[in-house]
């Protein structure tokens, strides 16, 4: 795969958070490169970083906590050493756009929607009056309002979930960001809602040339909409790869738990697989790989040494000593050894559309 | 599974409605919805936000009233005024699950409180120590240790949390256990554990569920049978695996398009079905309530049961050959 140079590029960051005078390492040491265009999903569960790490290439992290070490390189500057507001507000919102999930915080209930989406091209498109009216309209429009000129007079609350989610989306638009980072965009609304939000983000992006984040624990979102997928466990990045090679051959045992526990996967009538015990907890030292105590295949060492990055292929690695060459040979739960087997299968050429042509009817 | 005449129904409703006073009018949240709930099953009720699932579940709780229709227990009339002796038969014997632990716990209690409030509200407990025992029973129960009790809601995580809230409903000792999407709120390795519990619980006990969920997915894993609901009105009703096979009404066939599957190549195939309710013609017949194939229902007028039923010949046809 040629990718060219990355658009970002985070490099053994650390965040750590002051909570009343005791330190929790909420991000410890994790890396990521994100590549034009594409599409990165950012899975873990509540704790596991996923938010912050992202919010630290925005300077949005709170006030109470800080980038102790490592680089965010963004346009040849690294901007984890930015310290001013003015440094942020040169990338954040006008280069790198959030979308929260819940679109009632981010709009303000007391001013109408047009002039809320004026404002932002007012500020970064440096139009003005009819000009960025219209602007705000067009990019209503854009977003799949209908009668976009009368619904920019309007307020939120007349608004509904989706189509607030909507109005956010316009905004984040309206700076022509070069990466739109999608924090649960879509948890907060209905299915079918949320089709049509992922849909509507995958056609902006064809023609606004952005390159998106999300960041969800939704595993079926990820597969909809991820070109490539990271996975994170207590602050560090356990696997990443592409969403195929994620999907159908993960390597680090959370993977395989957090896949393996899906109902979508399980047998009905039989208990799902799930996982033991609780993440660890971030104010103290962790020894070795984090997963390890609640893994029933770890090893010795995992105990005692933090696993480097394996490299499973030229876009598949994993932060596991299963991989280590030394490493006794451990075989995955048999829902991902099942898993593996249907893409194999699939590869093969035994009709991949068949085989989803299939697939898709019972499902659908 | 057994036909559906030979099995105990455990819970009747017929033409239910809700209705509730808004602002310059009467909303109706639920129109006119009927099913039956067999003994120790598990029926899903699926629904968007607004669509009346969670109403439904409140009206057989009897925290919101019925504005017409009945709701039957085991044969007696729940809804509406009832005589005190039933209304204590009830509170035993239907419970309720909530959706989000982190607020349907009073912080302010202890566990031992919390789980046995119930109790105390219809005096069961003959003495105090009966009393320790049955919460002791009911934390075993749920996988959580007696020396809980003493502990308050804040030490728990979100998945103890749920847990507690479980144990707060079998103390009851119920039948019927109306859980309102009890999973939702939690993260996914903790989902697992809680859909394990209840399966258990429900093995153990013979419990019976009402799961109400926005989630096709999980419901698919867990129901026996599925009723799905739109605005108020149940447009499909069948055995889970019949309905995901083959779903009939296009409101329905629009969630399951819905839903993402966490598997990149088949989610990247599917093709998005929307539901218009425009694309209904009852201008000549409205919908009723029918029943397209044994078991298998449908909101529907004469001529889209015709096309419903000659679809599931074809489909009957193709499977055969």
């Amino acid at each position: 795969m040629n990718r060219g140079n990355p658009i970002l590029s985070a490099g053994n960051l650390v965040v750590k958070f002051d909570l009343r005078g005791r330190i929790l390492t909420a991000i410890r040491g994790a890396s990521l490169d994100l590549y034009e265009g594409e599409t990165l999903a950012i899975v873990g569960e509540s704790g596991s970083g996923k938010s912050v790490f992202t919010k630290s290439f925005i300077g949005m992290l709170d006030t109470n906590g800080w980038i102790d070490s490592g680089s965010i390189i963004f346009e040849g500057e690294d901007i984890a050493k930015y310290h001013t507001e003015e440094q942020w507000l040169r990338v954040r919102g006008k280069k790198i756009s959030m979308v929260f999930q819940d679109p009632m915080t981010a709009l303000s209930p007391l001013r109408s929607v047009g002039k809320q989406i004026e404002e932002t091209v007012v500020l970064h498109q440096g139009l003005s009056g009819k000009h960025a009216e219209y602007a705000a309209i067009e990019l209503l429009e854009r977003v799949g309002i209908s009668d976009p000129a009368a619904r920019y007079r309007q307020y939120p609350h007349e608004f509904s979930g989706g189509m607030r989610q909507r109005v956010v989306i316009a905004i984040a638009m309206a700076c022509k960001p070069r990466i739109l980072i999608c924090d649960e965009p879509t948890t907060a609304l209905d299915v079918t809602i949320q089709a049509q939000i992922l849909g509507l983000i995958k056609a902006l992006q064809r023609d606004f040339n952005f390159t998106t984040i999300y960041i969800t624990h939704d595993l079926g979102v990820v597969a909809d909409v991820a070109d490539r997928v990271t996975v994170m466990y207590a602050g560090t990045i356990v696997e990443r790869g592409t969403a195929e090679e994620v999907f159908y051959d993960p390597r680090h045992p959370y993977t395989w738990a957090l896949l393996s526990s899906l109902p979508q996967l399980g047998v009905k009538g039989r208990p799902l697989y799930s996982i033991s015990g609780t993440p660890p907890n971030l104010f103290n030292d962790i020894v070795g790989d984090a997963f390890a105590p609640r893994n029933p295949r770890a090893l010795t060492i995992d105990f005692v040494e933090r696993p480097p990055e394996f490299k499973v292929s030229e876009t598949h690695f994993a932060s596991t000593w299963l991989l280590d060459p030394r490493a006794p040979r451990v075989e995955p739960p048999a829902a991902i050894r099942s898993l593996r087997e249907k893409y194999a299968s699939s590869l093969a050429g035994h009709g991949t559309s068949r085989d989803a042509e299939k697939s898709k009817g019972s499902e659908s | 599974m057994n036909t559906a005449a030979d099995r105990e129904k455990l819970l009747e409703i017929r033409n239910l409605s809700v209705d509730f006073k808004v602002k310059g009018g009467v909303f109706t949240a639920v129109k006119g919805v009927s099913f039956d709930i067999y003994k120790g099953e598990t029926f899903g009720l699926v629904g968007e936000s607004g669509s009346g699932k969670t109403t439904i579940g409140r009206a057989i709780m009897r925290i919101n009233d019925a504005s017409s229709g009945q709701i039957f227990f085991k044969g007696r009339q729940i809804n509406g005024r009832i005589t005190r002796e039933l209304d204590r038969v009830i509170m035993q014997s239907i419970q309720m699950i909530f959706q989000d632990p982190m607020a349907s716990l009073n912080e302010r209690a202890k566990v031992d409180y919390i789980v046995s409030e119930g109790l105390y509200n219809i005096g069961k407990a003959k003495n105090e120590e009966e009393r320790r025992a049955s919460v002791q029973k009911a934390l075993l129960e749920v996988g959580l240790l007696p020396e809980f009790a003493s502990r308050f809601p804040h030490e728990f995580s979100g998945g103890q949390r749920q847990r507690i809230g479980i144990a707060r409903s079998l103390i009851m000792g119920p039948e019927l256990v109306v859980a309102d999407e009890p999973i939702s709120a939690l993260d996914v390795s903790i989902r697992a554990q809680v859909l394990n519990l209840l399966a258990e619980l429900q093995r153990s006990m013979g419990l019976t569920y009402l799961f109400i969920a926005h989630d096709l997915s999980v419901v698919r894993f867990i129901t026996d049978r599925i009723a799905v609901i739109n605005k108020g009105e149940i447009v499909e009703l069948a055995e889970t695996e019949e309905l995901f096979a083959r779903p009939l009404h296009p409101y329905t066939r629009a969630l399951l398009s819905a839903i993402p599957v966490p598997d990149p190549i088949m989610q990247r195939s599917k093709k998005l079905i929307r539901y218009d309710r425009g694309c209904h013609d009852y201008s000549v017949q409205g919908p009723t309530w029918r029943e397209a194939k044994p078991g298998h229902f449908v909101l529907a007028n004469d001529e889209e049961l015709g096309r419903y039923r000659a679809a599931l010949q074809a489909d009957a046809a193709l499977s055969e050959s």
